[in-house]
């Protein structure tokens, strides 16, 4: 563990230590915040009670189906978009102001051609992923340097070993943020979307204690998804930096 | 070294005008050819071409007019077997360790893995790289890194190599080393060497002969044969030869470079006024 770890270990320990003191000196009231050691020992009672199992598997189910097709299809579209100069001119501008866009009013548009299932869930989180990866995948395509291509052609390849042996690997740090950020975006769009426009899920059961004043709950299935989030993205982040280290990039 | 090994026949290139600018015409009538074993290089003003005349020599580009052979058989916008390219760019796969880049080509080739594992193996020790065959190109320098391009084609034993400014981006010291190496690559393998370079002395040094090119379009304007031997080596700076040799090019490029200095200022004039 090196330096820089250690003190972002201290420094997360110390902010949870001093919102623990804070909160049991009475400094802050507890129907603002609970304790976090409070949040953390409510939430293994719900775990292990299997309260909230439906829940989690709705909404990680959820978002790992808007992450893939986000993922794959944003991929594709950004390899179309490459590689047809024109169709990207016309495209620029509405990728760059993509996300002044509030991608949640059209929930009643895809309820009304999916159903009341959780499609239109799924369609919210990969509408708010896709774009990401999308321009990921422009900036990777672009930064291929010409000499590798050139390369491929000296070693005579076709264009799909091109693509898969030279053109990837070489866009890959830049995929690689593409598919972080998709992750992320996945996350929000679905979690945001069960939180205002749901019945099941994390975000619903998280609306539902707010409603209900059960602070407990909210504050347990709050922290389980900042935990799972941070240890989603820490996972990504320490394989990007092995990558990047081999690059001399890290 | 009598036997034709590569042909260029009135070899041409124009460019098609582009940006409200007619038709470049960047390159000939070009004739070359080149004998089996042979190391030639070439140097020119910048902008002559150069670089064009070894893409369409490679089969990376096509010609406008003319006609290029290797080995007696036409070459049309593909490289052919046997043709070797080391670019001035550093072109290692940073994904790949040094082990995995040179051994690219032989893998895509389908080379049986005990061949590819006796093959590498030879030309990492030939080229000095034993101690770094399981780094990756982040972790050496420039010249390393350009090593490791060579020895990538040098591995699928070309019978051309076609280098395009290979050490363009090294210092005067390694440039020299690289030349001793270039050498040492050139007498072990028999291959024919096309050398494009800016450096005078380096292709003074290097080659059987040095082709001067004019400004765009770039044609040749002089042959200069340096008789070094083959068993030349960077020593050869300190011949008496050596500076006239270096003189006889330089004479002939100083007003082709002129030229093209004169044509980018009042290129750069235009677009300013």
């Amino acid at each position: 563990m090196n330096r820089v770890t250690i003190v972002r270990l201290c420094v997360i320990a110390g902010s949870v230590l001093a919102v623990e003191a804070l909160c049991r000196f009475g400094v802050i009231n507890r129907l603002t915040l609970l304790p976090p050691s409070e949040m953390a020992t409510y939430l293994l009672h719900l775990l292990g009670s299997g309260e909230i199992n439906q829940a989690i598997v709705q909404t990680f189910s959820n978002v790992a189906i808007a992450f893939i097709l986000s993922v794959v299809l944003g991929f594709l579209v950004g390899a179309v978009i490459h590689a047809i100069p024109r169709l990207r001119r016309a495209c620029d501008p509405f990728l760059a102001s993509y996300y002044s866009v509030p991608v949640f009013v059209f929930y009643p548009l895809f309820v009304s051609i999916f159903g009341l299932n959780r499609w239109p869930l799924i369609m919210i989180g990969f509408l708010f992923a896709i774009t990401a990866m999308v321009i990921a995948t422009l900036n990777g395509l672009d930064r291929v340097p010409p000499v590798l291509l050139k390369l491929a052609r000296v070693h005579r390849m076709s264009r799909s070993a091109e693509g898969l042996r030279i053109v990837l690997p070489a866009a890959g740090p830049y995929l690689f943020t593409g598919v972080k950020l998709a992750l992320a975006y996945s996350f929000i769009g679905v979690l945001a979307g069960e939180f205002i426009l749901s019945g099941g899920g994390l975000g619903y059961a998280i609306a539902y204690a707010y409603d209900a004043f059960d602070n407990r709950t909210m504050y347990a299935l709050m922290l389980f998804v900042l935990i799972v989030v941070t240890a989603i993205n820490s996972a990504l982040f320490i394989w990007e930096q092995r990558l990047l280290r081999r690059r001399g990039r890290g | 070294m009598s036997v034709s090994h590569a042909e260029l026949r009135e070899v041409s290139k124009i460019f098609p005008a582009s940006g409200g600018q007619g038709d470049v015409h960047a390159l000939g009538p070009i004739d070359l050819n080149l004998a089996k074993g042979e190391f030639i290089a070439i140097v020119g003003p910048s902008g002559c071409g150069k670089s064009t005349l070894l893409e369409i020599l490679a089969g990376l580009a096509l010609p406008s007019g003319g006609s290029i052979s290797f080995e007696g058989r036409p070459v049309q916008g593909e490289v052919p077997y046997g043709v070797g390219v080391v670019f001035q760019e550093d072109a290692s796969l940073p994904w790949l360790t040094v082990w995995d880049n040179i051994s690219f080509g032989l893998r895509r080739e389908g080379t049986e893995s005990a061949e590819i594992k006796r093959k590498v193996e030879d030309v990492i020790a030939f080229m000095g790289l034993e101690d770094f065959a399981r780094a990756y190109p982040a972790q050496l320098s420039g010249g390393m890194r350009q090593r490791v391009c060579i020895a990538r084609t040098l591995v699928l034993e070309p019978r051309l190599i076609l280098l395009d400014e290979p050490f363009g981006a090294l210092d005067q010291q390694t440039r020299l080393l690289m030349g001793d190496e270039l050498l040492r690559l050139w007498r072990k393998t028999g291959a024919t060497i096309f050398l494009i370079t800016h450096a005078i002395d380096e292709a003074v040094m290097l080659a059987d002969r040095v082709a001067v090119m004019s400004a765009r379009p770039g044609c040749f304007i002089d042959m200069v044969k340096t008789d070094w031997g083959t068993n030349r080596d960077s020593r050869v700076v300190a011949d008496p030869r050596f500076g006239t040799l270096t003189a006889r090019v330089w004479t002939r490029l100083r007003e082709e470079s002129l030229k093209s200095v004169g044509r980018s200022n009042r290129a750069t004039a235009v677009a300013l006024s």
